[in-house]
């Protein structure tokens, strides 16, 4: 792995760096023998593979948020373009073509992703209050595309990407395998990359380099829009049903996750990796209290804590610039 | 000497940082009413000190004592309360707030906790003492850094420190306001106040301190009274050994015939310029000659097209230049910028070497987006054999480095590929006389293959002796071109003091 994510640490690598490139995975190898001395049936190829399957879509948008918060922006409103993309690949499957679906939700993602990014260069408005205007607005889109009802999709040709699978393998499994990879090379291998971290790192700098740092930004919140879409699709593929209330909260489990994976919320430095692994550490933890039947009031706070620790332990090792 | 006489006892002082020590058996006695230089390389500790005093360093080892007593925990608020204020080299202020409210922060004229009247008042007096000519209700993100500097000594002047540590004072300031600076420090001096000096201004020092100790690698190498030091005393004893202060031989400058790289013909700006006309010429290193706020900086930028130019015309490489030009313009036809903030404008410190070094050409190490890392780390590792940056990592981690290998990390990005013209601000500012002497170097050597330089610096000295031509600017405006070769800084001065005095002005001169 020789890789920007590898920049972040140094020769003389601190307690704190190391809990914040490392430290989900501690964690994650903690709980994963826990859970299997605890319970017989947690250390099975079936139940892992099933927890990441669930995961699946909410580690897609993880992948894609860690590049808005690497370039130092913030996205409220990948849960209400989840929602978006979920009724309107409800719709479409029903009235139009079922194969259309997979273009069309990422599509309408990565248009309400680039909205996003137009305001918030255009009128130098904080991400985070413009997205959270946004997803007030993309939910209320929602609502609108179904008068408020559900849409039943129950069509082969579509949900066989939300259940299908090769083997044991989800499809969707599969599909965050190669996102995760098409996003990691996009993070550490291009121009484009490169210029992320510089507009998350000192947009001064960039601008005075000769980035396009608005064209960057806007680049990123659509990816990340794209992202919520296609999260969308394999959620509405997979239960057959489209809701416009689908994915509510979904955006903070999403930040909570690259937060987790010890990505700055400053910017300019983080790993994508390291976001899917904050993703698949809180399903753990979810599933350590299914298999365990503890009280599911334990769950959030348990949650809650991992992330505070996480964070504060960040914070030791971010005392730069 | 008694211990009365003694403000601050600095006794075996050590320090680590992640296994690194960077400072030992530091032992120094700062004496009351004194103004006490540190001196030394960047890098040498002398920062570090003022931060142990300041209280915010720990001691590792060794104990520090404040007026005869040891002091025992270290925060810069444990600090005040002992008297002793920091002042730093990257300012400690509100930026949303006013003059008037940073100066009492913390310290408001109040009644039970509700704020009252009063601190006009007190502001009034402060300035009598200081005579800053300060407008109370300025707000911090308005001003200059060399006025903010000021609101910062008020600061420490309010809270009637003892002992004030200033860390590169004069780094940001012109040469009259050093000198008002300087009167001050003399004055609070008759006031019993002890000054801690850290500043690389060997002349500045030799001429408004008392004693001096100079330092090397986080040892204390001598402390003397300042009486009978020179330059070059000071000079040996911070690297070590017999060095000359000497400025590099300039190359050849190319006939005046010759086509120029980059042209300007009254040239106007919003950020202040009017009637700019100058040309740089290929292989040829001119100057701009004036004081802080003169427009120096924002011809660099105008030429960068980094600010839009209202009124003129510009040329690059002969091809006149229209309203679309920008940055990224401006390096595609071959403009290379070095900004004067390294750490603000300059270097992107979340990440490392390889990346800061590729940035502004990332086209030319990339095929279809993808960048190439062998050709990148072969790219990098040039230039930091090159420059001599230490460490010589391709992935060190900047952040960390000394304010000379920053530099010269900053300057690999722009030599890294060969530019037409390159711009210089202060681009040895705040740092060591080695990384110094580097610099002059490239310049030179940049000089030498052809590329046209473009020299701003606030330290005359240096402008003039490193430039073929220069042009003295005044008040956003060019006013006179001379020959650096023939010319003096006392010449440069005398001439830009005349030309302020009978300048119409257009705006309030900070350093009328």
């Amino acid at each position: 792995m020789s890789t920007a994510q590898t920049n972040t640490r140094s020769n003389r690598m601190s307690a704190g760096d190391f809990a914040r490139d490392y430290g989900v995975l501690v964690i994650i190898v903690i709980l994963l023998v826990g859970l299997s001395l605890i319970s017989d049936s947690f250390l099975t190829a079936r139940n892992l593979l099933n927890i990441v399957n669930q995961s699946a879509p909410l580690a897609i948008i993880a992948c894609a948020l860690t590049l808005v918060i690497i370039g130092g922006g913030f996205d409220l409103s990948t849960g209400a373009i989840f929602g978006v993309a979920s009724v309107s690949a409800g719709w479409i499957a029903v009235n139009m073509d079922p194969y259309m679906v997979i273009v069309a939700g990422p599509l309408i993602g990565l248009l309400l992703g680039a909205v996003n990014g137009i305001i918030i260069t255009g009128f130098g408005v904080h991400s985070f209050l413009v997205t959270l205007a946004t997803s007030l607005v993309y939910r209320g889109i929602a609502i609108l595309v179904t008068d408020g009802s559900l849409i039943p999709v129950r069509i082969a040709e579509f949900s066989w990407l939300g259940r299908g699978r090769i083997g044991m393998v989800n499809y969707a499994v599969i599909a965050l395998v190669i996102f995760m990879i098409i996003f990691m090379i996009l993070l550490n291998r291009t121009t484009f990359g490169r210029k992320v971290f510089a507009v998350g790192g000192n947009e001064e700098a960039a601008i005075l380099s000769g980035v396009r740092t608005n064209l960057v930004k806007i680049m990123t919140f659509s990816l990340c829009g794209m992202a919520a879409g296609l999260a969308g699709v394999i959620a509405v593929s997979r239960i057959s049903m489209a809701e416009p209330q689908a994915g509510t909260g979904m955006e903070f489990e999403a930040i909570a996750a690259v937060i987790l994976g010890g990505t700055s919320i400053l910017g300019g430095a983080g790993a994508v990796w390291r976001s899917v692994a904050g993703v698949l550490l809180m399903a753990l933890i979810n599933n350590g209290f299914n298999i365990l039947n503890v009280n599911p009031f334990f769950k959030d706070l348990t949650t809650g804590v991992i992330i505070v620790i996480a964070v504060a332990l960040a914070a030791s090792g971010n005392r730069r610039r | 000497m008694t211990s009365k006489d003694i403000a601050v006892r600095v006794q075996g002082v050590a320090k680590s940082f992640g296994g690194t020590r960077i400072l030992n058996d530091i032992t120094i006695d700062f004496e009351k009413g004194s103004v006490h230089a540190l001196v030394g390389e960047n890098g040498a500790g002398k920062s570090s000190v003022g931060k142990i005093v300041g209280g915010y360093y720990a001691a590792d080892e060794g104990a520090v004592e404040v007026f005869g007593q040891t002091v025992t925990r270290f925060s810069p608020r444990d600090a005040l309360g002992r008297g002793i204020a920091m002042i730093h080299q990257e300012l400690q202020l509100v930026p949303e707030l006013t003059v008037l409210e940073n100066v009492f922060l913390g310290l408001e004229s109040n009644i039970r906790g509700f704020l009252s009247k009063g601190d006009l008042e007190r502001f009034h007096t402060l300035e009598k003492t200081c005579d800053f000519g300060l407008d109370p209700h300025t707000r911090i993100a308005d001003m200059r850094i060399a006025e903010r500097q000021k609101v910062e000594i008020m600061r420490a002047i309010a809270r009637e420190a003892r002992v004030i540590i200033m860390d590169e004072p004069t780094s940001s300031l012109t040469e009259d306001e050093a000198e008002r600076l300087h009167q001050l420090i003399a004055r609070l001096k008759a006031r019993e106040v002890t000054v801690i000096y850290v500043s690389h201004f060997l002349d500045h020092i030799l001429a408004n301190c008392d004693r001096v100790t100079v330092m090397r690698d986080g040892h204390v190498i001598r402390t003397d009274e300042m009486h009978g030091e020179t330059k070059q005393s000071l000079v040996d004893s911070m690297l070590g050994e017999a060095s000359e202060i000497s400025w590099p031989a300039l190359p050849t400058p190319p006939a005046r015939q010759y086509a120029a790289a980059v042209e300007m013909e009254g040239v106007s700006t919003q950020t202040g310029l009017s009637d700019i006309t100058l040309k740089v010429r290929p292989g040829e290193i001119v100057g701009l000659i004036g004081l802080v706020g003169s427009g120096r900086s924002e011809v660099g930028r105008a030429l960068f097209g980094a600010d839009p130019i209202t009124a003129g015309t510009y040329s690059i490489n002969g091809i006149r230049q229209d309203k679309r030009l920008n940055v990224r313009r401006a390096i595609a036809q071959g403009l290379a910028f070095v900004p004067e903030d390294r750490r603000k404008q300059g270097l992107v410190l979340t990440q490392v070497t390889r990346p800061n070094v590729s940035l502004a050409s990332l086209g030319s190490i990339a095929s279809f987006g993808f960048i190439n890392k062998a050709r990148e780390r072969e790219r990098t590792q040039r230039m930091i054999d090159h420059f001599g940056i230490v460490p010589g990592k391709i992935d060190g981690e900047v952040a960390y480095y000394s304010g000379g290998n920053q530099q010269k990390v900053l300057l690999s990005k722009w030599a890294v590929e060969k530019p037409r013209l390159l711009i210089l601000d202060e681009p040895s500012r705040g740092v060591d006389i080695g990384a110094r002497q580097r610099i002059h170097e490239f310049i030179i050597e940049m000089a030498a293959a052809g590329v046209a330089v473009l020299l701003i610096s606030s330290e005359l000295e240096e402008v003039i002796n490193l430039s073929h031509r220069g042009y003295l600017m005044n008040d956003g405006r060019i006013f006179a071109e001379a020959d650096c070769r023939a010319l003096t800084v006392e010449d440069a001065l005398n001439r830009i003091f005349r030309e302020q005095g009978s300048a119409p002005r257009s705006k309030e001169v900070s350093q009328a």
